[in-house]
């Protein structure tokens, strides 16, 4: 339809010139760009607003990756805050301690309650548990007769009859649930409008009368725009626990999710992936991110970006390990690089021989307050100490401390990570011979 | 198309929600004293943005309202409102197309992706034409999902048209055969064949409309005679995807838009109308027979920015 956002970003932002820092002005192209994809992904556009300024924030002044290009390096943050909005993954509808659970299904018409209570039905009784179905919609023709068909379908009994009110089938398919040990009770509830005053008290009652442990609004992943009222406004009736976005089997993008994500706060547990009754997953935010930005190849890109970086890193370090010359200057650098591209776990992971090294040096792990204090202490340093840390006695100690606005025990820990760090090295050197004979991707082609 | 006319008062009524919505908002941006600024017009698109026009259709809009505003056609902020309702207006007109009926029987086919209202919609229709008192067979060639026959039958029932059926699972090309059949005996005006809800982008789902439309066409020729893509209201920009595909699958004759009736204006239609140049054959404004109307180009511009408040 479109060539993908990245190809557009990389565009816009190579033409800007081979900076090395994201500033204002280099990436306000960019982020134009950005905001059409995330319109054209549905991302309702207050919170495309909002992401767009986030997203300004985080980028300004940040160097660009060596070997990444601006457009690479925007895509990457655009990535990271879209997963980081979405949410973690994998998030469980816990049992209530008292059974049975009461899970109630809502949302506008045809937005796939039904069919998702049988899939959740399903899912549950994969899981050991033995549900209850309750066909609260009395509303659509025919409404009980599909839940009914699909209960058969995963085996799953089902209350229901068309003749009683929503709230007397779901008090009775509670009140059977606890006398014949089933849990959870799945509610499927008739679809409504968000507008709609009456249906919503219905909702309320059903609510009042049987106290749901989850409330979720199945929402339909081609929405658009009006996703963010639509979620607000059910929030704001009744109050919604979780999200499940249904028909992202299809090749709509998805930004109602995000905007659900962003009025309600609540999150995706669940995404509907088909029309059979097995078609549900966990939500993975990483995947619906990249969904998002219109580019299946956004990982693949960033990915390629980061070998490559990690291809000059590894070759530099490669050398310096052979030659044994790894001073605290380099360490420093690769402090930096660090703190541009994420936690050094996530880093080591991604080098060729990074998993040796992965986990080793905990202490450097995350905080990116002790990256920074560390550079802090390299840099009090006189290129004579970083080139030999080892002349560094007591005072050198204090004034490097001092001028770095650290402790001494600081320093100290500086220097026994740097020293674990190089007799790792030396034992990476030791493997490297083993290791030539190939049979470890990428090393070969670094070192030799 | 006539015997239509009467019912789309209920249009406006059914619109009205979505003019408390945007109106309110307009309003205050319209407002004369209001300098016509670069926050006016980004505020502007973002209305429209917020209609589901689509950032495109909504750039290209304010770079239009810019141009009259160079031009001296436009001199005050509260002209801004009419020009983008004639905007919207100019573009749908020719969309404004009521059904092909002439044929007897008429055969139309109700498509759509999953749970966009299509049984709903044949349902309405069905009720409508038989109002308007014209003989009508419903079709149910959604054999797929689960109580879709059950569904139909139920509609069938309620609004007193018989419903040609099979059994569940069985082929829905042949579901549509025998009603075609059917409808020919019985000297029916008008067949309306409901279908299964299916994503635009399972290719093996659309072979088997294709074939049940080929089937259809060879039986009698020139069927069907409309082939409608039933969208929901509250689709995004994936509506353009969903109308490109059916149209290139099928070749489909018009849209009905429906759930008018919540907050959702539904402009992707805009976009979908411009690009493939379909007309909106009806109109859902909630979920009894009455709320079915054909479209307007005027109104439905009212609907997303209203005239007064
Ligand atoms: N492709 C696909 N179709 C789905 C999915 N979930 C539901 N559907 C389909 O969407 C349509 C509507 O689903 P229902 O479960 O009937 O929706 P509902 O919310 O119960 O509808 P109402 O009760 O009328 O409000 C049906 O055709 C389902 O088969 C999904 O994840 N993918
Ligand atoms: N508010 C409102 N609801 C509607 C409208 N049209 C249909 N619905 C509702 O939308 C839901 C789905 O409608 P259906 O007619 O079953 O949709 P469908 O396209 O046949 O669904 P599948 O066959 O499952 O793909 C039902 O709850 C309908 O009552 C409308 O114009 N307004
Ligand atoms: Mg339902
Ligand atoms: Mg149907």
């Amino acid at each position: 339809m479109f060539e993908t956002l990245s190809e557009r970003l990389q565009a816009i932002l190579d033409r800007v010139g081979g900076h090395g820092r994201l500033t204002e002005e280099n990436i306000e192209a960019a982020l134009r760009e950005v905001r059409i994809a995330l319109l054209e992904a549905d991302v309702n556009f207050k919170v495309v607003r909002a992401f767009i300024d986030r997203v300004r924030g985080k980028a300004v002044g940040q160097n660009v990756l060596k070997s990444l290009t601006p457009g690479q390096q925007v895509v990457k943050v655009v990535y990271d805050e879209l997963v980081e909005l979405l949410g973690g993954s994998g998030h469980r509808l816990a049992m209530a301690s008292h059974p049975p659970t009461v899970i109630a299904l809502i949302g506008l018409q045809g937005s796939g309650k039904t069919t998702t209570a049988a899939k959740l039905a399903r899912y549950f009784g994969t899981q050991g548990h033995h549900p209850l179905l309750a066909a609260a919609d009395v509303h659509r023709p025919a409404a009980v007769d599909q839940l009914k068909a699909l209960g058969t379908q995963v085996n799953v009994p089902v209350v229901g009859d068309a003749d009683q009110t929503s709230v007397d089938i779901c008090t009775t398919a509670v009140r059977e649930a606890a006398e014949r040990g089933l849990s959870p009770v799945i509610l499927d509830t008739a679809g409504r409008l968000h507008i709609d005053e009456v249906m919503l008290d219905e909702l309320r009652a059903v609510k009042a009368a049987v106290r749901p442990h989850h409330i979720l609004l199945v929402v339909d992943a081609l929405t658009g725009q009006d996703a963010l009222t639509v979620a607000e406004r059910f929030n704001a009736a009744v109050g919604i626990d979780a999200i499940i976005l249904s028909k992202t089997d299809g090749d709509a993008r998805g930004g109602a999710a995000l905007s659900v994500r962003h009025v309600t706060g609540r999150p995706i547990a669940f995404v509907g992936v088909g029309e059979k009754v097995d078609a549900l997953e966990p939500f993975h935010p990483d995947r619906l991110a990249s969904r998002l930005v219109g580019m299946g190849d956004v990982l693949s890109l960033v990915e390629k970006a980061q070998a490559s970086v990690d291809a000059q890193t590894a070759e530099d370090l490669v050398r310096k390990i052979r030659q044994e010359t790894f001073s605290l200057e380099d360490f420093r650098d690769q402090l930096r690089q660090v703190r541009n591209m994420g936690p050094l776990d996530q880093i080591l992971g991604m080098l060729p021989f990074g998993k040796a090294l992965r986990g080793l040096p905990k202490d450097l792990d995350g905080e990116q307050a002790d990256l920074s204090r560390f550079e802090a202490i390299i840099n009090s340093m006189t290129p004579g100490e970083r080139l030999s840390p080892q002349i560094i006695n007591g005072s050198r100690r204090t004034r490097i401390a001092r001028g770095s606005g650290t402790t001494a025990q600081d320093v100290n820990r500086l220097l026994r990570q740097y020293a674990q760090l190089r007799k790792m090295m030396r034992g990476l050197k030791g493997l490297e011979g083993k290791m030539k004979k190939g049979g470890i991707p990428g090393w070969r082609s670094i070192s030799g | 198309m006539k015997f239509l006319a009467s019912l789309t008062d209920r249009l406006r009524d059914g619109l009205r929600r979505s003019h408390e919505f945007l109106g309110g908002q307009l309003d205050e941006l319209f407002a004369s004293e209001r300098p016509i600024d670069d926050s006016l017009f980004e505020e502007l698109e973002e209305l429209l943005i917020a209609a589901d026009l689509g950032v495109l259709v909504a750039e290209d809009f304010k770079h239009r309202a810019r141009e009259e505003v160079m031009f001296g056609t436009v001199t005050r902020a509260d002209q801004l409102r009419p020009l983008f309702r004639r905007f919207i207006a100019d573009t749908l007109r020719p969309a404004a197309q009521g059904l092909r009926l002439e044929h007897q029987p008429a055969v139309i086919l109700m498509l759509g992706v999953n749970g966009s209202g299509k049984t709903t919609t044949s349902a309405k229709l069905a009720a409508q034409l038989k109002a308007a008192g014209r003989h009508v067979l419903l079709a149910a060639a959604d054999t797929f999902r689960a109580a879709a026959i059950e569904q139909l039958e139920e509609w069938g029932r309620r609004v007193g048209v018989e419903v040609i059926r099979q059994e569940s699972g069985s082929d829905p090309a042949a579901v549509a055969f025998d009603a075609v059949r059917a409808a020919t005996a019985r000297r029916a005006d008008a067949l309306i064949v409901d279908t299964a809800g299916r994503l635009h982008t399972k290719s093996n789902l659309m072979d088997e409309l294709a074939k049940l439309t080929r089937v259809v066409a060879r039986q009698m020729p020139g069927a069907p005679h409309e082939s409608l893509m039933v969208l929901d209201a509250t689709t995004g920009q994936n509506g353009l995807s969903q109308a490109r595909l059916f149209h290139q699958g099928i070749g489909l004759t018009g849209l009905c838009l429906t759930k008018l009736d919540g907050t959702a204006k539904g402009g992707i239609v805009l976009r979908i109308h411009r690009e493939l140049g379909l007309p909106i054959k009806l109109v859902g404004v909630g979920e009894r027979v009455e709320d079915l109307q054909t479209f307007d180009a005027d109104r439905f511009a009212e609907a997303l920015v209203p005239v007064d408040q």
